[in-house]
């Protein structure tokens, strides 16, 4: 390919061409990226939205922050939700996607369809399907445990932070669980057949064809799945807020992002908002290099 | 995989798979049941499994109110804009980066990749900051300039990719036989491009009208809502939630994603693990 790409040192073309995109990235994220780092210096509160210039106050948002046990719970809490999720969604998905290969073609097909459709649900619309289903007085979920003989009638899902996260958990596996489960099942599909023959021949039971053959073979996908995975259940956002607005203890079940909102839309204190999302950027960016560097390693094969 | 599983596995394996399909397909087929129902049928202990003696009431209150079809103004004139801008200007990023070596290109890559994994939630502080001094909160341009900086990194992405899936020596041989290289790239090239180029747009649509969080910061007054906004207030404690109002609006709203998604799927799948693209 390279050999045959023009090369066009000097001209401006392909920079004219860039253009367009560089300019709208900047605009909207990278100057309020620098905007962001100024602002999380800044005393920037209530008086400074009625016209009070911002105080500059070097490292002290920081300083209050990390020494506030409430970040550091708003944190705790984030992590150990994006590892949760991520291990349940990567278990289910790629099990999921194993399984697939041994079902017949009907019910594979029926399966993947299944998966592509909840995959497909808008994300606020499957949010107001699983309230409804988790509802307190109506939902089908307190009718089916109570018929099966437990004692949920009337029971409030959202009330205990352990139970809204559960239910928070339900509808971020059951979003996620489609992508993994297809990728993986697409990787498995370059496994050659015959290997598993001769590993089977070789006398390799189910477990061990699994983690001697079937697992390194796809190893590189798991990996950036999985990652994928950790860097987006780290973010979510939108299931818990919306899920707090329907009764859940905001307090309680803040997470980075919703905390960031709260924060600063939400309690006008947009210098210490500025320094948590900071903060989580600079989260995110630790976890992300991995991930980058893996994609420009394909980059560079392609 | 020209092995078949031994007969008790497979057995256990659709098993495995029905449980899934139902797990998968139940909450999509509430959503639907639901927005027939009536209020006894909802508010009863019971569940009412199959909407039979249903009606349409529900879908008659949702667009009676009013609120729906505003929201849906709003909505169709943010992602319309957004999907304009976006796939014009990350066209002609992606044909610079497919066709062209030129310097910065490879940080140019680099920076989209980084780009994506940025959480929103990281940058709407100091975005719903600008925008106000800008005046732009509240209003359809301000919300497509963030939509737009969201999109565009993985329209880039994806179109680089069909770009280069179009061989140059097409071009080149219509430059043999006499046309210029922009003529050489309207007439060859880009004819090719268009299925990935609405394969795109199309993913670019589910994600703008999608969105949540960005509309949620930067949307603040009630007569400017999107449509999932519009639906996440719907939900009220307060209010005794209208359920099959609710569910109603759902179905409206989800019905032309999911078919739009399962068009464009399989063109995507493979640049989805590419690009990072998530609610």
């Amino acid at each position: 390919m390279t050999e045959r790409t023009r090369r066009t040192r000097g001209t401006a073309l392909p920079y004219l061409l860039i253009g367009p995109a560089v300019l709208a990235l900047c605009l909207a994220l990278g100057y309020p990226l620098l905007r962001q780092l100024v602002l999380s210096f800044q005393e920037f509160g209530l008086a400074q939205q009625f016209g009070r210039p911002p105080e500059w106050v070097g490292l002290a948002n920081y300083r209050e922050l990390l020494t506030d046990a409430y970040l550091w719970r708003v944190t705790a809490r984030t992590v150990t939700f994006c590892l949760v999720n991520a291990a349940v969604t990567m278990v289910l998905g790629v099990g999921l996607a194993l399984v697939m290969r041994a079902m017949s073609t009907p019910v594979r097909l029926l399966t993947q369809t299944g998966l592509l459709l909840a995959w497909a649900m808008p994300v606020v619309a499957s949010l107001t399907v699983w309230q409804w289903l988790f509802d307190t007085q109506y939902g089908v979920v307190n009718y089916v445990l109570t018929s099966m003989g437990g004692d949920f009638q009337g029971h409030g899902w959202l009330l205990r932070p352990l139970s809204f996260f559960f239910v928070a958990t339900v509808v971020v596996v059951w979003m996620s669980v489609p992508f993994v489960a297809f990728t993986v099942y697409a990787a498995l599909t370059q496994l050659p057949g015959e290997l598993l023959e001769a590993a089977e021949i070789d006398g390799a039971g189910v477990v061990q064809r699994l983690r001697y053959v079937i697992l390194p073979t796809i190893r590189t996908v798991l990996l950036v799945v999985g990652l994928l995975q950790i860097i987006w259940d780290l973010r979510v956002f939108t299931q818990v807020y919306i899920l707090q607005e329907a009764g859940g203890s905001a307090r309680a079940t803040n997470l980075l992002g919703t905390y960031i909102y709260r924060l600063g839309i939400g309690g006008g204190d947009f210098g210490t908002s500025a320094a948590v999302a900071v903060f989580m950027l600079a989260l995110t960016v630790v976890l992300t290099a991995p991930y980058v560097r893996s994609m420009l390693r394909q980059e560079r094969t392609v | 995989m020209a092995r078949t599983a031994p007969r008790p596995v497979r057995w256990l394996a659709n098993t495995v798979g029905l449980v899934a399909f139902a797990l998968a397909t139940f909450p999509v087929y509430w959503m639907v049941n639901s927005s027939f129902l009536d209020r006894n049928q909802i508010r009863n202990p019971v569940p009412t499994w199959v909407p039979f003696g249903g009606d349409l009431d529900n879908f008659r209150t949702v667009f009676e109110s009013g609120q729906f079809l505003d929201a849906m103004k709003i909505s169709l004139m943010v992602t319309g804009l957004t999907l304009v801008v976006a796939l014009t200007f990350a066209f002609v990023a992606a044909v610079a980066v497919s066709r062209f070596r030129f310097r910065g290109r490879l940080s140019f890559i680099v920076t989209l990749l980084v780009i994506q994994m940025i959480p929103a939630e990281g940058l709407f502080i100091s975005q719903y900051k600008m925008l106000e001094t800008m005046e732009l909160l509240n209003t359809v341009v301000g919300l497509t300039v963030v939509y737009v900086a969201g999109v565009l990194p993985f329209t880039i992405w994806t179109l680089r990719g069909f770009v280069e899936g179009v061989p140059y020596e097409l071009e080149e041989a219509a430059m043999m036989d006499g046309c210029t290289r922009t003529q050489a790239f309207f007439r060859i090239t880009f004819p090719l491009l268009a299925p990935g180029l609405v394969a795109t747009g199309v993913f670019g649509f589910i994600q703008a009208w999608n969105e949540f969080t960005l509309a949620l910061v930067v949307m603040t007054r009630e007569d400017q809502r999107t449509l999932p906004l519009w639906l996440s207030t719907f939900t009220d404690v307060n209010r005794g939630t209208d359920w099959g109002g609710i569910m109603a609006g759902s179905t409206l709203i989800a019905v032309p994603v999911i078919v739009f998604f399962l068009l464009v799927q399989g063109r995507m799948a493979s640049g989805l693990t590419a690009g990072a693209v998530k609610g």
